[in-house]
């Protein structure tokens, strides 16, 4: 499964990380806190998850999702 | 026009092309947003995803247009490295009268301060700091919703 991060997620973690998540994790909340372990700045409740490109307001399972991806908060303009 | 740029903007040359075609406007509000170079900010970094960011963008430009009486919309973000002093967004609104434009312009300043995902690194030579929307930002954004109550 393909993660990404962005903006500050990208310096602490990376860009991008392919891994085997284990069966037990089967939707985006639980994916952030079994991520969270590692990188705990994923457990930030202003960290958003988008999968497939869908920004989620709720937990959603994560089986057969290409890509799922962490956004802290924004800051354009 | 509503993109994201990866390489300069020239907002006098947009705002050009904006008012030639923005025919019967009785008025044109812009917006260029600068990097500005205090605090020794040499240069910001503007991340974005390849997707996300475009439909954001998209969203928060229907959202302009169904919200005020334009005539037309632009919106032109910069991505990537921004040098001080740069022009890093363009926000130009075309309407019949003044204060759609107005409030078109100053709507989506807002909208993309705080819902588009961009994020801002802010260059000091080899430091880096990532820059977060501020309060005021938010405060400023939140007085459309409350319009809309």
């Amino acid at each position: 499964m393909k993660l990404r991060f962005f903006g500050r997620l990208r310096d602490a973690i990376g860009g991008e990380l392919l891994i085997d998540v284990p069966p037990e994790v089967s939707d985006s909340e639980q994916l952030r806190a079994w991520l969270g372990q590692r990188h705990p700045a994923l457990l930030d409740p202003s960290v958003k998850v988008a999968l497939d490109d869908c920004i989620l307001v709720a937990p959603q399972p994560i089986a057969g999702v290409r890509e799922i991806a962490f956004l802290p908060p924004v800051s354009g303009g | 026009m509503i993109a994201l740029a990866p390489h300069p903007i020239d907002p006098a040359g947009l705002l050009a092309d904006f008012t030639r075609a923005a025919g019967g406007a009785g008025g044109i509000v812009s917006f260029s947003g600068l990097v500005r170079a205090e605090g020794g900010v040499t240069e910001l970094w503007l991340d974005h995803h390849e997707r996300l960011t475009p439909a954001a963008v998209e969203k928060l430009a229907a959202a302009a247009l169904g919200r005020f009486a334009l005539v037309d919309l632009a919106i032109v973000h910069r991505v990537g490295a921004v040098a001080a002093g740069e022009p890093v967004v363009f926000v130009a609104a075309a309407a019949a009268h003044r204060r759609a434009a107005f409030d078109a312009v100053d709507f989506a300043m807002d909208q993309l301060k705080t819902a588009v995902p961009l994020w801002k690194c802010e260059r000091r030579g080899p430091e880096r700091t990532w820059v977060e929307a501020r309060v005021q930002d938010h405060a400023d954004a939140a007085r459309w919703e409350r319009m809309d109550g």
